[in-house]
Parts: C-alpha cells; sequence; structure tokens
C-alpha cells in the first residue's frame, strides 16, 4: 500500500544535534512525537515498538529529570535499559571515552544514551561505534531532545502542529548563554523553523558573536519584552562558570530575572518556559515559574513523547541510507 | 502502473458501504447486547471507511463513538519494511471498556494489521467485544483472522503475492475507486 504523503525518510542513525538536522527532519521527528503523547495517558502505558532492543544511558555527568525521562521513553517503547554513570565505573579508573563504548557495544546494545560535560563527546561516540547514540548533552554544545521538547511545547501552545511553521513569532532565550547547551539547540531549531531569537544576558554571558548564528543580542531584557511571544530562561549554571561573569547573583537577579512586576511589560500572552532545574527567586520568581504562562511542567511532560519519538526513528532508520 | 484493473468505481463503493453499513445494523440489533457500540477504523484508510459507516448507523446505537486508530507502534515488520513507517496518533475520545467495538480496515490480506490493531484495543482497556469489517477481504492470510462482515469477496479468485489490491479514498486520495495491479519489481510492499 502506498504512504500518503511524501517519500520522505529518516536518514540518520543518531541525534547529536538540531545543527545536524533540517527542517524536515525536526517537523518529522515532531509530528512523531505527537502520535507517541497519547501512550503515556492510556492505562498501559507500553507499546511495543522497541521490543528486543538493549538501550544504555551513559551519563557522565549529573542528570535527574533528563536521566529519568530517557529511561522512561525507553520502557514505553518496551526496549530494555541499562543505567551506567560516570562515577564508580571504569572510567574513573583511567578507561577512555571509546574503549568504555566499545565495551558497551559489545555487550549488544542498541542504542547509547550519552551525557558528557566535553563539547563533542557524543560525536566522538558515535564515530567509535556501529550503534545508534542519542546526545542527552555535550558540554556547552547541544542538547537536542531539550531543544527539541521547547519548539514541540511552543507549537502545541501555538496550535501550529499542522504546520510547525514558526515564521512571525519571537522568542527570547535569557541568561547563561554562553556556556548553555541548551540555548544553542534551541537557537538551531528555531531559526530552522522560522522563528526570530533574541538572546538577552550580560555581556559576559551572552556576546555579539551570537549575531553571526543570525540572531539578535540584546543586553536589557525590559526592552525585549513587550515584542516577544515566548521567553525561554535558562538557569545560572555555576558549576560551569571558571571565573566570576558577574558582580552578584543578587545584581543578576534584579537585571535578568523574570519577576511577576517585570512581566507585566510583555504582551499578556508570552509563554514562559525553563529547562529545570529552576533557581527559584534567580531567574524566575515562584510567581512565574506557577503562573498560567508557564510551560514548565508541559515541557517535561512532552520530553517523554520527543525522546520516544527520537529513539524510535534512529533505531528503525530505513536500510537505504542517505547521509 | 501497467495492467492495472478497476474493481470498483465511486458509486460501486458507496453501494458497498451502505451494503457493509446494512450487514451491521443488522447484527448489532440481533446481538441484543445491552453495552455500548463504537466504531475504530485503522489508519490510513480504514479510519476514512469508519466514518462513513458511522454515518449510516443508528446514531442512538453509537452515540459518536468514532475512533482512529494507528497500529504502526504495534506493526511486526517494522525492521524488515523499506519506507519509512510514519507514527500518527491514535485517537480514540471514549472508554473502550466494556464496549462492543466494530473495528474497521480496508483491506484484509495476511491478518497481521489486524492483529497489531487487536493488540493496540487490548492495551487501551478491555473491550466486550470485537467484530471485523473490511471493504474487501483479498484472501491471503497468514494468521487465523476473519472478518465478520465483508464488502467485496475476493478469496476464491486466488490472487496471489504477486497482485496488489488498492482502495483509494478520498479525501485522502483523489477519488474512490478499488484497483488491482502486479506489484512492481523492486518493491517488498
Amino acid at each position: 500500500m502506498t504512504q500518503a504523503g511524501s517519500d520522505y525518510a529518516w536518514p540518520h542513525r543518531d541525534l547529536l544535534g538540531l545543527e545536524d538536522l533540517s527542517a524536515q527532519d525536526i517537523r518529522f521527528l515532531l509530528t512523531t512525537a505527537h502520535g507517541f503523547e497519547d501512550v503515556s495517558t492510556r492505562s498501559i502505558k507500553k507499546v511495543p515498538a522497541l521490543r528486543g532492543r538493549v538501550v544504555v544511558n551513559l551519563f557522565f555527568e549529573d542528570s535527574t529529570r533528563t536521566r529519568s525521562s530517557f529511561t522512561l521513553a525507553a520502557s514505553r517503547l518496551s526496549a530494555d535499559t541499562l543505567e551506567l554513570t560516570g562515577k564508580g565505573s571504569s572510567v574513573s579508573k583511567g578507561e577512555t571515552l571509546t574503549d568504555t563504548a566499545r565495551n558497551i557495544e559489545a555487550m549488544g546494545v542498541d542504542l547509547i544514551v550519552c551525557r558528557h560535560s566535553h563539547s563533542g563527546a557524543a560525536k566522538h561516540l558515535a564515530h567509535a561505534v556501529n550503534c545508534s547514540v542519542i546526545n542527552a548533552g555535550d558540554g556547552q554544545h547541544e542538547h537536542p531532545t531539550q531543544g527539541l521538547l521547547d519548539i514541540y511545547t511552543l507549537c502545541k501552545r501555538w496550535d501550529l502542529m499542522d504546520t510547525m511553521d514558526l515564521t512571525g513569532k519571537s522568542v527570547a532565550i535569557v541568561g547563561d548563554i554562553a556556556h548553555s547547551r541548551v540555548a544553542r539547540s534551541n537557537i538551531h531549531g528555531l531559526l530552522k523553523l522560522g522563528a526570530k531569537v533574541i538572546l538577552v544576558g550580560p555581556p559576559t554571558l551572552c556576546p555579539r558573536t551570537f549575531e553571526s548564528l543570525g540572531c539578535e543580542v540584546s543586553h536589557n531584557l525590559d526592552d525585549v519584552l513587550p515584542r516577544i511571544d515566548a521567553i525561554n530562561m535558562l538557569r545560572i549554571q555555576f558549576e560551569r562558570m571558571t571565573s566570576q561573569f558577574f558582580p552578584s547573583v543578587r545584581e543578576y537577579a534584579k537585571i535578568f530575572g523574570l519577576t511577576g512586576k517585570r512581566i507585566t511589560k510583555a504582551k499578556p500572552e508570552l509563554l514562559v518556559m525553563h529547562p529545570g532545574p529552576i533557581n527559584r527567586g534567580v531567574e524566575l520568581d515562584a510567581a512565574v515559574a506557577d503562573g498560567p504562562q508557564s510551560t514548565i511542567l508541559e515541557q517535561v511532560t512532552h520530553g517523554l513523547a520527543v525522546r520516544m519519538a527520537g529513539m524510535f526513528l534512529c533505531l528503525n532508520r530505513q536500510s537505504n541510507p542517505t547521509s | 502502473m501497467s495492467h492495472m484493473t478497476t474493481l470498483a468505481d465511486s458509486s460501486k463503493i458507496a453501494s458497498l458501504v451502505d451494503d457493509l453499513a446494512g450487514q451491521i445494523n443488522e447484527a448489532i440489533s440481533a446481538s441484543g447486547s445491552s453495552h455500548p457500540w463504537a466504531i475504530v477504523g485503522i489508519r490510513s484508510r480504514g479510519d476514512l471507511l469508519a466514518s462513513r459507516l458511522a454515518e449510516k448507523i443508528d446514531p442512538a446505537v453509537i452515540e459518536k463513538r468514532l475512533g482512529v486508530l494507528d497500529i504502526t507502534l504495534y506493526r511486526d515488520d517494522l525492521s524488515e519494511i523499506n519506507h519509512q513507517p510514519v507514527v500518527r496518533t491514535t485517537e480514540i475520545p471514549f472508554d473502550i471498556d466494556n464496549t462492543n467495538i466494530v473495528l474497521v480496515d480496508d483491506v484484509l490480506m495476511t491478518g497481521r494489521s489486524i492483529r497489531a490493531a487487536l493488540q493496540s484495543l487490548m492495551d487501551l482497556g478491555r473491550p466486550r467485544r470485537i467484530w471485523l469489517a473490511v471493504l474487501v477481504d483479498r484472501g491471503g492470510r497468514e494468521l487465523p483472522i476473519s472478518a465478520d462482515f465483508v464488502g467485496v469477496d475476493l478469496k476464491d479468485e486466488k490472487l496471489g503475492d504477486e497482485m496488489i489490491v488498492d482502495v483509494h479514498l478520498m479525501p485522502l486520495d483523489d477519488q474512490d475507486c478499488i484497483t488491482t495491479h502486479p506489484k512492481q519489481k523492486g518493491s517488498t510492499k
């Protein structure tokens, strides 16, 4: 029987970053995720799509929500999962990332989900192994499933699931852009789907070099607020900062924090996103984080569907390779 | 697409749908079941057929219980097919526990889609019973599955694997028709 629509086929074995995906790839993955969303709401929260496949979570950095989201996504597709952490494993005994990965692969693994503090680690891993690799965050580079779930959330809230065309929408990303893999994945994905991206933060954390990606850079949140449709508030990542980038947390919160008072300058339908975990009182006030404009918990829910879609597509890539 | 034969045009399909609806209405009233009834179509043409049937079945019986099932995630041939599997939404906006379900598909051949659909329905709840309605039964079963209501029965034609039976339904296709043609070389489906 003929498939309705085009002869499009998902071409990627790995999901390493949104920079590597075309607009069509992104739209296809998010459409697939839409089909997965109902699996989480029914009495039997499981489909047999990846029965007999093995997914390994290989995390060299702390993670709660991303790791559990990947584990749950794999279980809902009936895959078996194996949890490995950097701490307490042979990596702390001096084994290289490549050796670790090849040893895991030798156990008969189909997919490695990797988080690592070094930018490019997931790509390095993908070159070393024959199984699929999904990047769950590599240093300051990309966090593709986070970028995808953010865009999915916007498309749903804006009722754009049919077209996923974000032309005419403006999205601000606020905070520590320089150290943020979430920002990079969002920038690539949003621009590809036609949105305007405005980056906001102190010059030390939000340098003008980002203009070369096609974004607007601003250092004044109050100027930007009235002309945006969504705002993604990033967490200050103290653990990635090697020197002092701003005078004090209190000053940062005063200038770049989204408070209940400041949000009144924005359009009433402004959507407020946050990749979590929130530093309440720093980048987001409790009133805003828990308010009606907040999409924070929807983002977490959508993360499951998006990760299921990513795993399903990478593991069911059709055999005629086009990439 | 050479050697294509048209088995039914749009007016023939309309009368086949009328006939199927008649069979279903009769069976529902003969069943005497006190449980609710629902119609569920399998994407991507069984759902179109299901909504056409639903219009012709006593509205007091089905009360708008019309559902769409996407069986992609339940297929047993995901690793063998050579085209991109497309996952779409399953939309069953009613409780299927203790509901009598008429499952609808366009063409019945191996029975594997129906097996997947049955498993998918069981994962959504515990239906009272499931009946199967198909527009075409072309024979070629690989599983012990049979239809309760059939529009066109081609089982005795012994079509074989190399013949393809296609159902085209608007608005997904340009027109309503049922065609047969030999499988093109190099295609595994």
